[in-house]
């Protein structure tokens, strides 16, 4: 395969809550090869949008290491990590909270670079926040308005700009068209997908919408309650899905045809609390093939085939593999 | 075929003008210039500080010409606001005393805004020890009146203008440190600073860019407030000697010394209290007008 452009090992994020410390990431390892897109998905709370903002050190981790192009970020001061802000952009989720509301479409295109020192020249400037808003769709005359005269997709657009903005080669994708209807949201998923082509860019896309993910990925992850538990190419966890969460999510995903009949897995129990969690499996409470084993050892995301990974103790024995 | 030509010819002309970028203070004076009270507020002040300017060549009389014969005069065409019980002409001492009235509430309310301002934006954005040592300090300051405050400042320094607009602001310092502590707790974790940060930005930056401009409202208010609170405070430091020394006209202390004869000349008190009155009036219509032209989601 080709090269990885991130790696992630044993990331740890636990934050302290009056009750205890909340697992909200734990033990993570994945990586991202360039130019491919990974979907993360999960529920809600189960730590898919920490981990995004974990790699960009917009949360400090608790422990382990990520590597972009091979230099560990968790390690950088304070001077280095913005000059990795270059490198590595994010989107975010919901475009009304995400942009100021004081400043001009302009300005909010224009901060990364003013604040970057990119350029000397205000006309240089102008003109390259020209071709961003070209770049992402913005018409022209848009350049003076606020944010609270536009829609969500073209605040959404703004947003991709200011990402853009510094020519980065990784961008994290937290729920980016989530806030938005769905007719806007296949225009924007479209956008990225050329900006992709066009800048060589990777995406991490976190997002809770399996019908999108599945759309825009080359690989997916799927995470439950602070871990990944399965990850392997769209297709796989589509069509052959090994974790018993993973053939549980997929089994709710509605079909819209009244003729079809498929196998419904309705899953007991509500997920547990990510604070001061168990040892064992963390989807043991929940999962049909539960034995006593998973109650005491946590099983390791380990890869069955090249490129499949699954955490699950009986995943052989259950007859999950085929 | 000619109409035609011109009717192109204005699209593209506004095509070009609104694809321009436009200045941010052209544009905040644009809104400003379309509300009419604002207007009428900055008028007035202008008018105040154009007084206070050219006070030498308005005044009818010297600030300190007394007319014994005619003292406690009331209002009559030689004596616009009648004479005080010297015989002193009020017009134009309240003249001379916007000089030194405007400098009091200006940069005290500066002084109380810059300090706490900026003490309540590190205390709210930093937050944990910092925080807490900031607003206890703000509180022992707030757990003495202001006025005994300011006095004891007064006393430690010694009397003149200067002290008096140092002690008044530090007075006034820590209802804007709470203020604008209270607005950057809201706004520190608005998606649109995570944004910020993620593409570099600095914490002063942040905080000058992106949060102050986001809590203009309330500090603009307390500000416009604040420079009647001064002015009054600066005469309550006079009335007990403490202030600006007389004979130099200063309206709060025209106010005090009037005080006495309320009863039978009104007018000694009247004077200085509608000048006061109107500075604050015109700095409340500015002030609120300056609030809805920074705030660009109330653009019309």
């Amino acid at each position: 395969m080709s090269q990885k452009l991130i790696e992630v090992k044993n990331l740890k994020k636990y934050f302290n809550t009056q009750k205890g410390l909340l697992h909200a990431v734990d033990n993570v390892n994945f990586y991202i090869h360039k130019g491919e897109t990974l979907g993360l998905v999960g529920e809600s709370g189960c730590g898919k949008s920490t981990t995004g903002r974990v790699l960009l050190r917009l949360i400090e981790a608790t422990s382990g290491e990520v590597f972009f192009e091979g230099k560990d970020i968790l390690k950088l001061n304070s001077s280095e990590i913005r000059e990795l802000r270059k490198e590595m952009q994010i989107v975010f989720q919901d475009p009304f909270a995400s942009l100021n509301p004081r400043l001009s479409v302009s300005e909010i295109i224009a901060e990364p670079l003013i604040v970057n020192k990119i350029y000397k020249n205000k006309a240089d400037m102008n003109k390259k926040v020209q071709s961003l808003m070209n770049t992402v769709g913005l018409a022209q005359r848009l350049i003076n308005t606020y944010p609270h005269e536009l829609d969500g997709g073209r605040r959404q657009r703004i947003g991709i700009a200011r990402a853009l903005a510094l020519n980065p080669k990784f961008i994290v994708q937290d729920e980016p068209v989530s806030a938005l209807d769905v007719s806007i949201q296949a225009q924007i998923l479209n956008l990225m997908a050329d900006l992709q082509q066009e800048f060589d860019l990777t995406y991490l896309f976190i997002s809770h919408d399996l019908s999108v993910v599945k759309h825009v990925s080359s690989r997916i992850a799927v995470m439950y309650l602070g871990q990944i538990i399965e990850l392997s190419d769209y297709k796989s966890i589509f069509t052959d899905p090994l974790h018993p969460y993973t053939q549980a999510l997929l089994s709710a995903i509605p079909i819209p045809s009244l003729d079809i009949k498929r196998e419904k897995i309705i899953l007991q129990g509500d997920v547990p609390s990510p604070i001061n969690p168990p040892d064992g499996c963390r989807f043991y409470g929940r999962c049909m093939h539960r034995k006593d084993t998973c109650l005491t050892k946590t099983p390791e995301l380990k890869e069955l085939h090249p490129e499949r990974f699954v955490a699950c103790h009986f995943v052989h024995n259950l007859g999950l593999v085929k | 075929m000619t109409d035609q030509l011109n009717v192109n010819m204005s699209n593209e002309d506004i095509k070009k003008k609104s694809t321009k970028k436009r200045s941010q203070y052209l544009e905040v004076w644009r809104r400003l210039k379309q509300n009419k009270s604002a207007m009428v507020g900055l008028l007035i002040i202008i008018i105040l500080i154009l007084s206070a300017i050219l006070a030498p060549f308005i005044a009818p009389y010297g600030i300190d010409d007394q007319d014994l014969l005619n003292t406690l005069q009331t209002p009559s065409k030689d004596h616009w606001m009648g004479t005080d019980n010297f015989g002193r002409d009020i017009f134009s001492r309240i003249v001379y005393g916007s000089i030194i009235s405007l400098q009091v509430g200006f940069i005290s309310v500066g002084i109380a805004m810059i300090v706490g301002g900026s003490l309540g934006a590190i205390a709210g954005y930093y937050g944990g020890k910092l925080d807490n040592l900031i607003m206890r300090m703000m509180d022992i300051l707030l757990a003495i009146p202001s006025i005994l405050l300011a006095i004891s400042i007064v006393a430690a320094l010694g009397h003149g203008l200067k002290n008096v607009m140092i002690a008044v602001g530090i007075s006034s310092i820590p209802s804007y440190a709470r203020i604008v502590r209270a607005s950057v707790l809201t706004l520190k974790d608005q998606e649109f600073v995570e944004a910020a940060r993620a593409v570099g930005t600095n914490n002063t930056r942040i905080i000058l860019k992106h949060i102050i401009p986001n809590s203009m409202a309330p500090i603009i208010v307390q500000a416009t407030l604040g420079v009647a609170g001064a002015i009054l405070s600066a005469a309550g430091l006079s009335f007990i000697g403490l202030g600006i020394q007389l004979p130099t006209p200063e309206w709060g202390a025209m106010l005090s010394s009037g005080r006495q004869f309320i009863r039978d000349y009104p007018h000694m008190t009247a004077f200085p209290g509608l000048a006061i009155m109107i500075t604050i009036f015109g700095l409340n219509l500015l002030g609120d007008g300056l609030r809805d032209a920074l705030d660009p989601r109330l653009k019309n």
